[in-house]
């Protein structure tokens, strides 16, 4: 079948495949897969930090400018995908990461032409990371390296709770473009917890979180301010949108909260990898702790 | 045309012309109207009459002189008061209200009206009969009462000179002669009319003197009696008419086509 | 001529004039205070008014002052604009179904403002978003005069205002679909619709020269509007210098819709229901219609930018759609009754 691939009309191949099943490669399920490729933001981060040299091939393009700083930097040298079916096959992957809801038309299609894809349900939640650094080792045949971050992960969680033990509780908010608010049952609200804040979307009924008018937030008189992104997670700041221009309200910059010191989101909130702790320990300083 | 003293000219038109494209809509019009003249425009449709007016106005774009076009608008609102054809109310402002714009010129900057100006309006609704009509929308009002809202307003203005277009038309018998009376007593009382007419009946007997107009050209300037002659009547409207001298005025009645294009 | 007589009927339609902008003034009063008292969280009336006047640290003097106050008084200000704009563009163009949101001249006006914000020019001066906005406003106006001037009908000027109208929303929308902001797209509604929800003073900052200027243009042409009941030649044989109004008409216009749209979207309708409605309480004097419709148009927004609190509290629904809701029906029966008036 390699000659059918190297043939120049890929197309003819891909639809050869799609009638045929034919293409699926024969990976024997004891040897590590040589050809990995990640179409979602967050499996790019966790297959950066676990893989070994050379067994990624592809990461998502949004790699390169929304993840964490250093695992950015590693994105860089790799190539960018945009999650189409062609673009992906024609990597010749072995395994695919994906998310629950990325692409998931391609990624059915993916499948359907025998390729083997692993969907990772992203939780959002601190001990949901240990899981998915975990099956992302015996995934990539990386089980040492997988138990080395969760062991250097579980330490840095007991140093930032040994940290904010016995500090006074204070009541924090993170406020978004559109005037959303992330619940306590986020990434975002366990950040918080971990800096040893309270978030006040408890307080109002919204677990998940959900969108605060600004006025509700001033009432709400929150001793701390988490503003999200400026770009909106867009990467580059032009453009104007009134959801984010919401952020610089005068009457949010004239609050309380804000005038104690606004922190503000970035790379390391996204996603459930072990930088939330550096996220959590940054909120700590920023917020003047 | 009587005492020596009154009559000064209240317009000077002096080779007026309006193009549109190639053709010539007024072509080299002159005139002058003086004082106590009651001057009739006559032409068949298209001959230019309501464009000569306009140009004369100022209202549109002319070559050749008017000595109306020479003021400044404010001025002009002093020197000169135009009736158009068209006689469209936007709103259904009351007769009262609509007769009163005739005091804008007078006003100044201010929005201050004299009280003896004020009294003007009360005394012409008085004099045409509309007294009775002044809370009323003008929207609301039959032809005629119209035309004599539109005429006490034109009186209201009080400006030496009158230019009105066509107010005869749509008006019943009775009207006309009220309304042209009335013009002719403007011109008694030492102003000045311009008026286009349609009936050459009314132009005869109330006009002192009469232009009569073809393709753009004033072709005729007299008294009636000198334009009304057969050869006018012919070259003009391409009729013949009867016409009388009565003790009521002159009479002049069309009793039939002549050939076209002689 | 009686005098008495004369000058009891003057002081009779001058009388009806003060009444009528006395009452509507106690109206805006009303609403301006019931606007300050409304929010997504009810606060009592005493302390929210304590809030707004004593000050302090209390986070509700912070929503009274800087969330409260500058939403009724851009609510107030706005329509007021819009309200004389509308009364403005029916006397110049002779024509009761003008009106600046139905026009499009609010949605030209969106446009300027979009493509100021998208392209980064309104960060980088102060008055660039307002000024951007008059710009759009002027091009429709302008066209909107060039097309269905004084002397056009209603089917004219309607079918003017669609093709404006549609051209300007095709472009907002394109606007913002190009915009790097991933927000933006989701924002045409808020650009089409209207809405006064978490605006600052330095939205009143940058609206308020514009609308007061352009109001001020606007109120010194009452005689003219006046003159022309009669058509434009009576106009300008009663002194009305015609070529004057007409750019004191666009440009106020311009100047009051161009800032209201940049800081709250295209808000529709007000400047054809409020003098609809005022109309007869002031004997259709097209001048005395102005300062009567400016005071009807912020009763109007007040009112309106309450009921859309009210009625979704905490959910934004756009002033566009209540006031839409409202207009629409006075526009319809408008239609209706030029046509009647035409078969006449």
């Amino acid at each position: 079948m390699s000659a059918f691939v190297r043939g120049s009309d890929r197309l003819k191949s891909l639809l050869l495949a799609l009638f045929t099943g034919l293409a699926a490669p024969a990976v024997a399920q004891d040897s590590p897969p040589a050809r990995v490729v990640s179409m979602n933001l967050c499996t790019d981060q966790l297959a950066l930090m676990v893989a070994a040299p050379g067994q990624l091939v592809s990461v998502s393009y949004l790699a390169v400018e929304q993840a964490v700083p250093p695992l950015a930097e590693a994105a860089r040298a790799l190539h960018g995908n945009r999650g189409l079916a062609e673009e992906i096959y024609r990597l010749r992957p072995d395994l695919i990461l994906t998310g629950p809801y990325t692409a998931m038309t391609t990624v059915a299609m993916l499948e359907r032409l025998g390729l083997q894809v692993e969907r990772f349900p992203l939780l959002p939640s601190f001990d949901a990371i240990v899981e998915d650094l975990r099956r992302m080792g015996r995934l990539l045949h990386r089980e040492e390296r997988a138990a080395e971050l969760i062991a250097q992960f579980t330490r840095d969680r007991e140093t930032l709770a040994a940290r904010i033990a016995g500090q006074p509780q204070l009541r924090a908010a993170v406020y978004s473009a559109q005037g959303w608010t992330a619940g306590a049952q986020t990434l975002e609200g366990e950040i918080l917890a971990a800096a040893g804040l309270v978030n006040i979307a408890g307080e109002l009924g919204l677990g998940w979180g959900g969108f605060l008018p600004l006025e509700a937030l001033l009432l709400a008189d929150p001793d701390r301010l988490i503003l999200g992104r400026a770009d909106g997670g867009g990467g580059g700041r032009e453009g104007h949108s009134q959801a984010r221009a919401l952020l610089a309200h005068p009457a949010l910059r004239g609050s309380r909260a804000f005038r104690a010191g606004a922190a503000s989101n970035d790379s390391g909130w996204i996603c459930g990898t072990p930088y939330v702790l550096e996220a959590a320990a940054r909120l700590i300083e920023e917020l003047g702790r | 045309m009587t005492g020596a003293g009154m009559d000064q000219e209240l317009l000077t038109i002096d080779a007026l012309t309006v193009r549109e494209g190639s053709r010539d809509l007024v072509a080299e019009a002159s005139f002058s109207l003086a004082r106590g003249e009651c001057v009739g425009l006559i032409g068949p449709n298209g001959a230019g009459k309501t464009t000569l007016m306009r140009a004369a106005l100022g209202l549109q774009r002319a070559q050749g002189l008017s000595s109306l076009t020479l003021l400044p608008p404010e001025e002009r609102a002093r020197q000169v008061a135009f009736l158009p054809q068209n006689r469209d109310v936007a709103w259904p402002v009351s007769v009262r209200d609509l007769v009163s714009l005739g005091l804008l010129p007078a006003r100044g900057i201010g929005l201050h009206v004299p009280q003896t100006v004020a009294e003007r309006v009360e005394a012409i609704l008085a004099e045409m009969e509309l007294t009775a009509l002044a809370d009323r929308a003008a929207t609301s009002l039959s032809g005629g009462e119209l035309a004599r809202v539109m005429m006490a307003r034109l009186l209201v203005q009080d400006t030496p000179l009158v230019i009105a277009d066509e107010p005869a038309a749509s008006l019943d018998p009775a009207q006309q002669i009220a309304l042209m009376d009335r013009l002719r007593s403007v011109a008694d009382a030492g102003r000045g009319v311009l008026v286009s007419l349609h009936d050459l009946g009314l132009a005869a007997r109330y006009c002192t003197r009469l232009l009569a107009m073809k393709a753009g050209r004033i072709v005729a300037d007299g008294a009636p009696m000198d334009v009304l002659t057969p050869e006018v009547l012919a070259d003009v409207f391409q009729i013949r008419a009867q016409m009388i001298d009565t003790s009521d005025g002159l009479i002049l009645h069309p009793v039939a086509l002549t050939g076209r294009g002689g | 001529m009686n005098e008495t007589t004369s000058q009891t009927i003057r002081q009779r339609g001058a009388r009806g004039l003060r009444l009528t902008l006395i009452a509507l003034s106690l109206l805006v009063a009303v609403l301006f205070v019931t606007s300050l008292l409304i929010g997504p969280i009810s606060m009592p009336v005493g302390e929210s008014l304590r809030a707004l006047f004593q000050g302090g640290e209390d986070p509700l003097v912070l929503v009274m002052r800087e969330l409260r106050l500058p939403r009724a008084v851009l609510a107030a200000l706005i329509g007021a604009g819009l309200g004389l704009s509308g009364a403005a563009m029916q006397g110049y163009l002779r024509n009761p179904l003008a009106e600046p949101g139905l026009l499009g001249v609010s949605g030209a006006a969106a446009v300027g403002a979009v493509l100021s914000l998208q392209s980064g020019i309104a960060a980088t001066a102060a008055l660039a978003l307002p000024f951007a906005g008059l710009g759009g406003a002027l091009v429709a106006v302008f066209l909107l005069a060039l097309l269905a001037g004084p002397r056009g009908g209603s089917l004219t000027l309607i079918l003017a205002g669609i093709g404006v109208s549609a051209l300007a929303g095709a472009m907002v929308a394109l606007t913002l679909n190009l915009s790097p902001d991933p927000f933006a797209a989701n924002e045409i509604v808020f650009w089409m619709l209207g809405s006064l929800t978490d605006r600052s003073w330095d939205h009143v900052l940058l609206a308020l020269p514009f609308i007061v200027l352009g109001s001020a243009m606007l109120l010194s042409q009452g005689r003219a509007f006046s003159a022309l009941t009669l058509g434009e030649d009576v106009a300008a044989t009663l002194g009305v210098n015609l070529t004057r109004l007409r750019w004191t008409v666009l440009l106020g216009v311009a100047a009051i819709v161009g800032a209201s749209t940049a800081v709250a979207g295209a808000i529709g309708f007000v400047g054809l229901v409020v003098p609809h409605i005022l109309r007869r309480s002031v004997g259709a004097r097209p001048a005395h219609l102005l300062p009567v419709s400016a005071l009807g148009g912020a009763a109007l927004l007040l009112a309106a930018d309450i009921a859309v609190r009210v009625i979704l509290p905490g959910r934004d629904l756009k002033l566009g759609v209540l006031l839409a809701i409202l207009g629409a029906p006075f526009f319809l029966h408008l239609i209706l009754r030029t046509r009647l008036a035409q078969q006449r």
